[in-house]
């Protein structure tokens, strides 16, 4: 069974307002994706006097081998919880790429081509307290990154995380996971082939071995 | 039968990464006064050192104090160290000059921001690279290091502490925002795995030691103060027993033994990487997050059938002069891309004597140097 996508550069972007827990979000889910999973992480941030309501951005470079140049320019995937940070950073996806949004904070996409969820208002309505955001955007990304995997992922989050609020946030997570199974569908065209094996469903692998 | 332990990981901050190695290292004494972007050393130390056996943390009420303090407690026998940034470092100089003349073995982290004075203080640069050679004033002689990712942050800094011990000299780490801002995975090493050298302490009786006779290495044994030997410690110029002295002769023998412990032991000194250099025709030579990009661009630049290669400074100074004259043997230019007016360009220039033409990318607008910048200057030829 191959444990790993062949990933070459995977380039991800967090982007929002300061507050909203993108820096937590991002450093997360490159424990997870490499001490977890076993890739090559760079995580960088931008780093000045942002308060809450400033901007905030955090971005990820996830690769099998050996990255050098730790920064993103080339986004794979974006994901702007706000609309100033939509604004801001869409230009930077590649073709192809994916755009993820807070669907009650971005009024107005940049294009149609989005997956959208209002996670704000599922914290709020669904968890209870509006902070667990940042973690039902990384349940919803671990659904839709074809080389994440939810078991090793959540393990990562709840040894992160202090004991007390661990429950709540394990809860988020599967929120987040179950409605974008539901909402966003299977991985993105794009990705088809960094899907890893085991998160393959059964009939794939059959038609496969034919 | 011995079960070899798991090795460790951790997703960390190259600030946490100096940390990591500090301790590896043995350092047990840790003053300074915070300043971005080097806080998290003082952060993360201000909470590890209490923690260990005999550690010491304190902070001071500013740059100049804090040099102080672990020149101090450096004589009395710790492994000590600081952090800070520029206008931090600026403070440092004069008793950072004190430890060259006194040869008290210390290790500073300068993670750089941009400059002149307070300059740029999120944003990252490379602008104190003269100044951690020259700095202070006077023909002192000094290490300075520089290390390009997390993992060689930790690896840097054990080696900044041995080389401190072992020549009885201050070592600057030369750190940018990048490098200490970005997270990766690194292992911790075991134990056993690093060599940890500490400085030779005098076995004779004390009445027979003197702090600063000749040796065959030039470096004299160096007892902690309080523990019987005589310790007489002057800024001045010094004779062997270390008092104060203007004679000719004396003073030649100090300043040539302080440089040649230092001069003869370059091939220790001098580290450098290279990467697929043998047949380059474009070299660049970077050093920090720059060297980074500079990978980058490298490789694309092969992909596209250019001969590139990258000659990776790991030591500033003394200045890897064998290492860059290799790298020029078959190079038709050089570039040196930096986050500067150009500091080591000028060192460059300076070894290559126009053998090759040296191109240089500067940038001083608190960005990083981008590989699409650097593969821009290679593909010109």
């Amino acid at each position: 069974m191959k444990d790993q996508a062949e990933l070459e550069r995977f380039e991800i972007r967090f982007s929002g307002l300061g507050g909203q827990g993108i820096i937590t979000l991002g450093k997360v889910m490159g424990a997870g994706l490499s001490l977890g999973h076993g890739y090559n992480v760079t995580q960088t941030q931008s780093y000045g006097p942002e308060a809450r309501g400033g901007s905030s951005r955090c971005d990820l470079v996830v690769s099998s081998r050996r990255i050098s140049f730790p920064k993103a320019e080339n986004l794979d995937l974006l994901v702007a919880l706000s609309q100033e940070a939509c604004n801001a950073y869409y230009p930077y996806l590649k073709p192809g790429g994916v755009l993820i949004i807070e669907s009650d904070m971005v009024a107005q996409p940049p294009t149609n081509q989005y997956l959208g969820l209002p996670f704000t208002a599922m914290a709020k309505d669904r968890i209870g307290i509006p902070q667990a955001m940042n973690t039902i955007v990384l349940g919803a990304l671990t659904h839709l990154l074809p080389f994440a995997v939810p078991r090793i992922m959540r393990k990562n989050m709840e040894e992160a995380l202090p004991e007390k609020i661990r429950a709540i946030n394990v809860k988020a997570f599967n929120l987040g996971n179950r409605e974008a199974k539901k909402h966003f569908g299977d991985v993105p065209q794009a990705w088809a082939d960094m899907v890893v094996e085991h998160r393959k469903p059964e009939k794939k692998r059959s038609t496969q071995k034919k | 039968m011995a079960r070899r332990k798991k090795n460790k990981e951790i997703f960390a901050l190259g600030n946490e990464a100096v940390v990591e190695g500090a301790l590896i290292a043995g350092c047990s004494f840790y003053g300074g006064y915070p300043i971005t972007p080097s806080s998290e050393i003082m952060e993360i130390m201000a909470q590890r050192l209490p923690m260990s056996e005999d550690g010491v943390f304190i902070q001071l009420e500013d740059e100049i104090a804090s040099m102080g303090a672990i020149v101090g407690a450096s004589m009395a026998g710790r492994k000590v160290m600081t952090a800070t940034s520029g206008p931090g470092f600026s403070l440092m100089q004069e008793n950072l000059g004190y430890a060259c003349m006194t040869e008290t073995p210390l290790v500073v982290v300068n993670v750089m921001r941009g400059g002149p004075s307070t300059g740029l203080p999120t944003s990252p640069a490379q602008s104190d690279v003269q100044q951690a050679r020259w700095g202070t004033h006077g023909d002192h002689p000094i290490i300075v290091l520089s290390a390009s990712d997390v993992q060689e942050c930790l690896e840097m800094t054990i080696i900044a502490f041995n080389m401190a011990e072992k020549y009885r000299t201050p070592v600057i780490l030369l750190l940018d925002e990048i490098t200490a801002h970005t997270r990766e995975k690194i292992r911790i090493p075991q134990p056993d795995e690093y060599e940890v050298t500490s400085r030779i302490v005098p076995s004779i009786p004390p009445e027979w030691y003197k702090p600063y006779e000749e040796t065959v290495r030039g470096v004299a044994p160096m007892p902690p103060i309080g523990s019987g030997y005589r310790f007489h410690v002057t800024g001045l110029t010094h004779d062997v027993n270390g008092f104060p002295t203007s004679r000719p002769d004396e003073v030649v023998d100090l300043m040539e033994r302080m440089h040649r412990k230092i001069d003869q032991f370059f091939y220790d000194i001098q580290m450098h990487d290279e990467l697929m250099i043998e047949d380059a025709e474009v070299v660049v030579i970077a050093y920090g997050s720059v060297a980074r990009s500079a990978e980058y661009a490298i490789e694309q630049a092969r992909s596209s059938g250019v001969k590139a290669g990258l000659l990776k400074l790991k030591t500033l100074f003394p200045y890897p002069r064998r290492a860059t004259e290799k790298a020029l043997a078959n190079a038709k230019s050089i570039i040196v891309p930096e986050m500067n007016m150009g500091q080591i360009s000028r060192e460059v220039k300076r070894v290559n004597s126009g053998r090759a033409s040296v191109r240089t990318i500067n940038r001083v607008d608190g960005q990083i140097i981008t590989p699409s910048e650097i593969l821009k200057v290679i593909m010109q030829g």
